[in-house]
């Protein structure tokens, strides 16, 4: 008795959850800086009301993301790594890049800053500091876009540091959000975008400490998967959401989102692109 | 500690303000962990009695592996469901990937196999003391199946607690196979994982304690059942 | 129909671990009075009837239902005889139920059962706990569910091993008294125990094992009037108790 309503109620559950119209519906692999942001909470709504269109975003580091979309488990790949995204195509799996916003990175690190990298303008001076001073640093270690960035940013700096890690180079192999919250727990730096920075809670003495260099500039890119590739992509819906991030309201879309008067995502398709 | 007592001012403004998302995320939870067990026990309970009862070529092996198998780690477990559920993989025609069926699928691979083995030891210590009795009636293994596993209930009932408990716990599985998308396969453990993420930790641990004190309910009523059903028993 | 007994035993032998715990025994029961068979402890008592019931398979040598030629372990043969053991191993639910489970699983159709059912418990005194759950109730009147389980199956033989040897005089009373009302009913009883009263009253005749044979039998009056064996003496005597 108690037991058949427990299955009426799951099925219900399960049907409802079913819901969805497939053919409204695209999975969108992305990162979590797009998610933890705020972003998709932000934009998705108003494109939902404009095309009935349901999107399911996933957040998951970037090298993730693209090996999702390569299996054809997503319609759309949203990530910020330009090399990759232009490989994606390139082999195949998508159909074309199109560039649809950036954002920045920043360098964050304990207040009491012991590289004394707090306000130096020149980001691969500031890691080479934070190398030198073999200050604690968390890094990704995932393969994410971040990752990658970082990555290039030691390179910059004529610093390799990995020789040296698990001492003062700490590789989570973690998402944004768990590397923010181990640095945040061993006053350590760390290289993190803006807008996960800004809507993160548990800074402790955490603090923005380098800014504003052109190379701590980030991308971000979309790719259609390509149905040639995986026949059952809902190529028509995943276009759509493409073309309308790209339009004028998409773009509008994007740069609203602020905290704090701060604009998270910078717009940036280019009409031809 | 100063997050904890945010946690709880965090956990008492959830459920006092009846959260929709709280809502829908607890619904979500109990769904899929609820769909998951009663799959589970519907074949974990005749499996583990019938390798308690039954002798065939390879029991013991069997019987180790599912002991074994109660103690799978849950991302390994959603790994293996992901790639099989994948497009690219061979069940990927279902289309169940990111969706709640997906999480069904992989908490009942997880669950199951602690229903088998702990309802063999409960099946294989009642038989014991049963099985001279049984067999003077005439009843074979066979017949006194359904007799233990009814004599049993109340041991079983823990039994099945144990695999709720897993599940409804667990994050590594559904989060791989699920893909914690907000209204469709967000659960409690997964939100419990974004918020983290996000550094919210008060928040976080405010769900954490909404999930714990659920989990006692369920336990409760267990329990109330219990008492009831030895009570109408006389 | 025709009756299942003579049960007989042809140079019966049984092993475990090595050891030889019953040894060459022929024995024939026929219908009729109680047959008991008693015995220091280890004697083999509770073995003998295991294998008769079908529960054991001797090692060496045969049992056979002569009246169907069958083994023990015959599906004609299972419900037409039963077994009470020393300890009653009752089912998590009502008296009525365990009773009623006994007559299901010999698939005595269910229109039949609810009456055999309050039959059998009305004559073993349990009318009154028929709805109480088994395991609550006494020493007693769980050895009396028992026996009523037992009972409704109607069957040609009964064995009881050590029925009342749990039990305090007052249970043992009415668990003999039980015992012999089944006997009346024309049930063949072979029964063990350790207890020489018990023995006196409820027996027909007396079969006497000692270390796995058969040292003496003879009807009841004779065999504690003017045993013939010097084992039977020593075991009236309260001297044989254990092997």
């Amino acid at each position: 008795m108690g037991v058949t309503g427990v299955v009426v109620l799951v099925l219900c559950l399960l049907a409802s959850t079913a819901g969805a119209d497939a053919a409204k519906t695209i999975v969108v692999a992305s990162t979590t800086s797009t998610v933890n942001s705020g972003l998709f909470d932000h934009i998705l709504p108003i494109f939902h009301e404009r095309t009935g269109i349901v999107v399911k975003p996933l957040a998951v580091g970037t090298g993730q993301a693209i090996r999702i979309a390569r299996r054809g488990d997503a319609d759309v790949l949203f990530v910020h790594d330009r090399q990759s995204e232009e490989t994606f195509v390139a082999e195949g799996f998508g159909v074309e890049r199109h560039e649809v916003m950036y954002n920045d990175f920043v360098i964050v690190g304990p207040s009491a800053d012991p590289a004394r990298v707090g306000g130096v303008s020149d980001v691969a001076l500031a890691l080479e500091q934070i190398a030198r001073a073999r200050a604690p640093f968390a890094s990704r270690g995932d393969d994410s876009g971040t990752h990658k960035a970082e990555l290039r940013l030691w390179k910059a700096a004529g610093v390799d540091p990995h020789p040296d890690s698990g001492t003062w180079y700490r590789e989570t192999g973690s998402g944004q959000g768990a590397t923010l919250n181990v640095a945040a727990g061993m006053s350590a730096y760390m290289l993190s975008d803006r807008g996960t920075w800004l809507n993160f809670k548990n800074r402790r003495d955490l603090r923005l400490l380098v800014e504003a260099d052109a190379r701590l500039r980030n991308v971000y890119g979309l790719v259609l998967v390509n149905p040639k590739r995986h026949p059952h992509v809902n190529a028509g819906a995943g276009q759509v959401f493409i073309d309308w991030l790209i339009s004028e309201e998409g773009q509008e879309a994007i740069g609203s989102l602020e905290l704090n008067g701060e604009s998270l995502f910078t717009p940036s398709a280019r009409p031809e692109s | 500690m100063q997050s904890l007592s945010e946690a709880f001012r965090a956990a008492f403004t959830l459920v006092i303000d009846l959260d929709p998302d709280l809502i829908e995320i607890v619904s979500l939870s109990f769904g899929i962990t609820g769909a998951s067990l009663l799959l589970a026990t519907l074949v974990g309970l005749p499996f583990g009695a019938s390798l308690a009862l039954f002798r065939f070529p390879g029991r013991r092996p069997l019987i180790v592996i599912v002991n074994a198998l109660m103690g799978l780690p849950p991302v390994v477990v959603g790994l293996v469901v992901y790639l099989a559920l994948s497009r690219s993989g061979p069940l990927g025609g279902l289309g169940w990937l990111f969706t709640p069926k997906a999480m069904v699928v992989a908490q009942f691979v997880l669950i199951t196999p602690i229903v088998a083995g702990l309802s063999r030891q409960v099946i294989e210590d009642l038989w014991e003391e049963y099985e001279e009795q049984l067999r003077s009636l005439g009843a074979t293994a066979a017949r006194a199946l359904p007799t233990l596993l009814w004599d049993g209930r109340f041991r079983l009932v823990t039994t099945v607690l144990a695999g709720f408990g897993r599940a409804v716990g667990e994050v590594g599985a559904v989060i791989v196979v699920g893909g914690n998308i907000a209204h469709s396969t967000r659960v409690m453990t997964t939100a419990i994982a974004l918020e983290t993420s996000k550094g919210d930790l008060a928040l976080a641990l405010g769900l954490g304690l909404v999930l714990l004190a659920l989990a006692l309910g369920v336990n409760a009523l267990a329990m109330l059942f219990r008492e009831l059903g030895a009570r109408v028993e006389g | 129909m025709a009756s299942i007994l003579p049960l007989e035993f042809r140079e019966v032998g049984f092993s475990a671990g090595g050891q030889a715990l019953l040894r060459d025994l022929s024995i024939r029961f026929e219908a009729g009075a109680p047959s008991v068979v008693m015995g220091p402890n280890g004697a083999g008592k509770s073995l003998s009837l295991r294998i008769a019931h079908g529960l054991l398979a001797p090692t060496t040598g045969s049992v056979r239902w002569l009246g169907l030629d069958a083994p023990p372990n015959d599906p004609r043969v299972r419900h037409r005889q039963a077994m009470v053991f020393e300890q009653p191993v009752l089912l998590r639910r009502s008296a009525a139920a365990n009773v009623d489970y006994a007559l299901a699983v010999a698939r005595v159709p269910r229109s039949e059962r609810a009456d055999r059912v309050a039959q059998a418990l009305s004559r073993t005194g349990l009318a009154r706990v028929a709805d109480r759950r088994a395991r609550v109730l006494s020493a007693g009147e769980q050895q009396r569910l028992s026996l009523a389980r037992a009972w409704a199956l109607e069957p040609e033989v009964l064995f009881l091993d050590e029925p009342t040897a749990a039990l305090d005089p007052g249970a043992t009373r009415a668990v003999e008294e039980s015992i012999a009302a089944i006997s009346e009913s024309g049930t063949k009883i072979v029964m063990t125990t350790h207890d020489l009263g018990q023995a006196r009253r409820l027996a027909g005749e007396i079969l006497l094992l000692c270390k796995g044979r058969l040292v003496e039998r003879a009807a009841a009056a004779d065999f504690f009037e003017s045993p013939e064996s010097a084992e039977a003496r020593s075991f009236l005597n309260g001297d044989l108790l254990w092997e």
